[in-house]
């Protein structure tokens, strides 16, 4: 910058920009741009100001979770681990960012969400976009051809302005996989059946997983009319059904996308269609479908996907919906996706869809990373657990139900002004004996205070310790609910703590 | 003491959120799976890569943990936390990345370690470089003025690996704080009684707690006469004491940093001074030493801290450290590391010299640098080398040849006959739908002897086998895949047989 009058004026004019953008009523999003270069500026020409108070806050796109995000998070792992674990998965990890040249020509448009790192000398990195793709690297870095295995972990994309703010892009992703040749939809069904146990388990309300498959999706559009060069903005316009009626799309189809009205017509026949396996038998029947190759291999999948669905008694939660065709550009295969039902609602917010994604990958999983492009076959599913903890933080508040964010069972509390060792000595007792207790970190603390804080917490024993007590070497033990309390010799008192909490054995 | 103000705030937050992303929005989530695939497949129909010398690997510093790493590190990982729960603290977690300026000038000598996020038009970012300076900002920006937290995540630091020493450049840490105005060294013992705690039950061998005092190192800083804007360049010679030894540090301190020798002699007639209580006692009576306020304070509340330790029964794990320096700015008071001790004779093997495996520290002022109004809330709190105690027992599980299990899996379904797959899955469903956890293989037709062996290979304990005549009899072969011994069972009672065997 040249002169100080220069600089002057250009502050000024920045400065004129934010106020304007604050008038106006500008979105929040393009003022705090706005605001981000201002300072930027300031601090770039040495003024005193910007060394005043940064904005205190997490990255845009990113958030903290706080104790009671992370005790809802943990009973929410828990529940998947717990049926991963069933089902004989292994766990891997990778890190969290890999060579810019593993991630490149990965991701076609979505590269520039990548967020890649300095070049500061050393090699070129990016951060994960996904566990998909490190997956493929780790099975080509160590020559596997079969593993089953689950991988939690978070994820980074950057915030694109187009996109809606407060959608959290670096989320925590929880992928399961099957990778390997195996007998045809016997993987594919154990991957329904464990979302299954686990949206059952979660208790977040009824689901449906709606099934469907590219190739019968690209025979009914075949027989149908639509010509190939339509075929994939069809798709799109047919995958809206789910949230806007036939008619709304068929004018789509026909009045934006140049579609013959009788073939839309056709369209609708097939596509408003959605049922269990009867419907599978019925299309296998007509007349027009069964002449198409591509269609009859599609369902004949389904059938026997059908069969094995059955038997792993969850048919009743699996719906072939014909309407299904979100992300099936270059999918060959079966595609599912699990939706819940009856989301809970607060005031005036439109009742809400949720997808917890599972579909077939893609074969090459390994072939973008093997020279020899060698194929290993790969289903699994992803679930989006972000949205699941909001659910799950939702149903307990409406059951009021308190969420613990300690794991505490007793505090140790003294009647007493001193401490006087008692209270550390008993602590120390009941910590090497594995019990979960506090201590309060005060000289002088007032017993009700103590108490309060048990009640705040959710600690359901307090030991008090007073001086009668440790001359009688005995030690006050009172349940929290009940108030009551019932004086214990100081050698029971780890045996009487565990009775009544009654620890329970963690089971999976 | 509680988040309860900042979790209502984020989840406040969270309320405002538009509960449905926008098409586009959710599109692009199940889309970027499509645009791999297109990827893919164009990179399928062109056979020739543009990078034909393409090496497949991870960044360096950093690695990928296999299945039997994972095992080993979740039980490490579960004993630390469940130390930390023991004591009743609640867990957070922070972003992987931190604006820069947030990181900026919290940490001395951290000059191009830290990593830094490209400028994409966007925030300045940077990876976050410990979980300390997070946790301050966390608080900082909750308005919180106590909390008890442990979190458990990944750091970045572009050091030079040492990989064989457990050094990366991305590690695991987990961390243990006390956040709030208490009395004086309570907090403090707690935190060493929970380092002790920890190393004792990952039962690594013995080790050793030093502990020392910011104020105490100043101290004798400033009464043998080190200028004042050396200290913090003097502090890091001293602290290569434990590597190095006093004459090198002597000689680094004088013909490196400029220090007048006699100076250097006076720090060292007390850097190589080591004890308990004793030990605090004489220099409390130090002539020299006893001209510093600062020293004396730091002198008071370790004394203060070993009765506390004492009372916790772990004073004989501590040793007071002159010596004890620790690189990072932010400590304000005690300052502690735990190292372990190499029992000798060990099997004649290079002794691995992993370096502290634990560290801590107390640190009144970093809340408050991030508080507008420059509020302070004073810390304590410690750090566990997840990665170098992973890298001992990873060395002694290959030494001892030990293996672990990589699945769960109580059951395998098998089948001798052919064209009875229908049956298998039947018959495992029922299993899993008892939360019992089962595994089959998929195939239509696999050989017993193929399945007897995949059993073998991954441990399962059970098999379940179901053939013609078992179906016609309705019952089923439940076999011990260790002892070959095999009983039948009633087909309704299966569950219930196998569930008392593995009880």
């Amino acid at each position: 910058m040249a002169s100080p009058a220069l600089e002057e004026l250009v502050l000024n004019s920045r400065h004129r920009l934010v106020r304007g953008l604050k008038q106006q009523k500008a979105s929040a999003d393009q003022i705090e741009e706005e605001v981000a270069k201002l300072l930027k500026l300031k601090a770039q020409l040495g003024h005193d100001e910007s060394k005043q108070k940064f904005v205190l806050k997490t990255p845009k796109g990113t958030r903290d979770y706080s104790p009671r995000q992370m005790a809802v998070r943990e009973k929410v792992f828990d529940v998947i681990i717990c049926c991963f674990k069933r089902h004989g998965a292994e766990v891997i990890d990778t890190p969290v960012f890999e060579l810019k040249e593993t991630l490149m020509g990965k991701y076609g448009q979505d590269c520039k969400l990548i967020y890649d790192l300095k070049d500061q000398g050393g090699e070129l990195l990016s951060l994960r976009y996904d566990l998909t793709v490190p997956f493929g690297r780790y099975l080509a870095m160590n020559n596997l051809t079969n593993i089953k295995r689950y991988h939690i972990a978070k994820v980074y994309r950057r915030d694109n302005p187009a996109m809606t703010r407060g959608r959290y892009l670096n989320s925590i992703t929880v992928d399961f996989d099957i990778a390997g040749q195996f007998d045809p939809m016997i993987p594919d069904a154990e991957c329904l059946k464990i979302m299954c146990e686990i949206l059952s388990s979660l208790q977040i309300g009824k689901f449906l997983v709606k099934v469907n498959d590219r190739r019968i999706l690209d025979g009914m559009f075949a027989v149908c009319g639509v010509p190939d060069s339509k075929f994939r903005t069809i798709c799109s316009s047919v995958d809206k059904l789910d949230k806007v009626s036939w008619e709304e799309v068929k004018n789509e189809m026909v009045g934006e996308k140049g579609l013959a009205p009788e073939v839309a017509d056709r369209i609708g026949d097939y596509v408003q269609q959605h049922g269990e396996v009867c419907l599978v038998e019925q299309l296998l029947q007509d007349p027009k479908l069964s002449q198409n190759k591509q269609a009859v291999e599609g369902l004949g999948d389904l059938k026997l996907l059908f069969e094995y669905l059955t038997l792993f008694g969850i048919d009743d939660k699996i719906s072939f919906d014909l309407s299904l065709a979100r992300g099936l550009d270059y999918y060959t295969g079966v595609i599912y996706v699990a939706v819940l039902l009856q989301m809970p609602t607060g005031a005036g917010e439109e009742p809400w869809c949720g997808q917890c994604g599972c579909w077939r990958r893609y074969d090459g999983l390994v072939g973008m990373f093997d020279p020899k492009g060698r194929k290993v076959p790969c289903v699994g599913l992803s679930i989006g657990v972000e949205r699941i903890f909001s659910i799950v933080e939702q149903r307990l508040e409406a059951l009021e139900e308190k969420v613990r964010t300690t794991e505490t069972q007793v505090l140790v509390a003294s009647a007493q002004k001193k401490l006087a060792g008692g209270e550390t000595k008993a602590c120390l007792q009941l910590w090497d004996a594995g019990i979960k207790a506090e201590l309060l970190y005060k000289k002088n603390p007032k017993l009700l205070n103590q108490l309060q804080y048990c009640e705040e917490t959710g600690i359901p024993l307090v030991a008090i310790i007073g001086e009668q007590e440790l001359k009688d070497g005995v030690i006050k033990l009172r349940s929290v609910a009940s108030r009551e309390e019932v004086d214990v010799r100081r050698e029971d008192l780890v045996e009487e703590i565990r009775r009544r909490t009654n620890q329970p054995l963690y089971v999976c | 003491m509680s988040g309860l103000g900042g979790a209502l705030r984020c989840w406040a937050a969270l309320l405002r959120q538009p509960r449905r992303p926008p098409r586009a929005a959710r599109s692009g989530a199940v889309g970027f799976h499509s645009q791999t695939a297109q990827a893919v497949l164009t990179s399928q129909l062109k056979p020739h890569q543009e990078k034909p010398n393409f090496i497949i690997k991870v960044p360096k510093g950093t690695r990928d943990l296999s299945p039997q790493q994972m095992v080993v590190r979740e039980k490490i990982l579960e004993k630390i936390i469940g130390c930390f729960k023991r004591h009743g603290a609640r867990g957070l977690d922070t972003p992987a990345f931190e604006l820069t300026e947030t990181l900026t000038e919290k940490y001395e000598d951290t000059f191009g370690l830290m990593y830094d996020l490209k400028d994409q038009g966007g925030e300045l970012l940077s990876l976050r470089y410990d979980l300390t300076v997070p946790f301050a900002r966390y608080l900082a920006m909750n308005k919180l003025k106590k909390m008890k937290r442990y979190q458990v995540g990944k750091v970045w630091r572009r050091e030079s690996p040492a990989l064989v020493q457990g050094r990366y450049r991305e590690f695991c840490q987990c961390d243990f704080d006390i956040a709030g105005e208490f009395d004086p060294m309570i907090p403090d013992a707690e935190c060493l009684k929970i380092m002790c705690e920890i190393l004792s039950g990952l039962q690594l061998g013995d080790f050793l707690i030093k502990v020392n005092d910011r104020r105490i190192v100043d101290g004798i800083f400033a009464v043998c006469g080190v200028p004042e804007d050396r200290f913090r360049t003097i502090c890091s010679s001293m602290d290569k004491l434990d590597k190095m030894s006093w004459e090198d540090v002597r000689h680094e301190m004088v013909a490196e940093k400029g220090l007048a020798p006699e100076v250097a002699d006076g720090i060292g007639e007390y850097a190589q001074c080591h004890g308990g209580i004793s030990l605090i006692e004489e220099l409390s009576k130090d002539p020299r030493l006893s001209q510093s306020q600062l020293a004396l304070q730091g002198l008071g509340d370790l004394k203060l801290l070993f009765e506390y330790l004492t009372l916790f029964g772990i004073a004989e794990k501590i040793s007071f450290d002159l010596s004890l320096a620790r690189g990072l700015d932010y400590y304000t008071g005690v300052i502690y590391e735990a190292v372990l001790l190499q029992s000798p004779g060990q099997a004649g093997k290079e002794a691995l010299n992993v370096g502290s495996v634990a560290a801590g520290g107390r640190y009144d002022g970093l809340v408050a640098q991030f508080d507008p109004k420059g509020h302070r809330v004073p810390c304590v709190g410690l750090s566990i080398g997840v990665e170098r105690i992973f890298c001992l027992v990873e060395q002694k599980m290959k030494a001892s040849g030990e293996k672990v299990r990589t699945t769960e899996t109580q059951v395998f379904v098998a089948t001798p006959q052919q064209n009875f797959l229908r049956e298998r899955l039947k018959l495992i469903a029922e299993l899993w739908d008892a939360g019992i956890k089962a595994e089959m293989l998929y195939k239509n037709n696999p050989k017993l002897l193929t399945q007897l062996h995949y059993c073998e290979k991954t441990d399962i304990p059970l098999m379940v086998i179901i053939g013609e005549q078992e179906q016609r009899e309705g019952v089923i072969k439940l076999r011990s895949v260790a002892s070959r011994e095999e009983v039948i069972i009633n087909r309704e009672s299966l569950v219930a047989e196998i569930q008392k065997r593995l009880s």
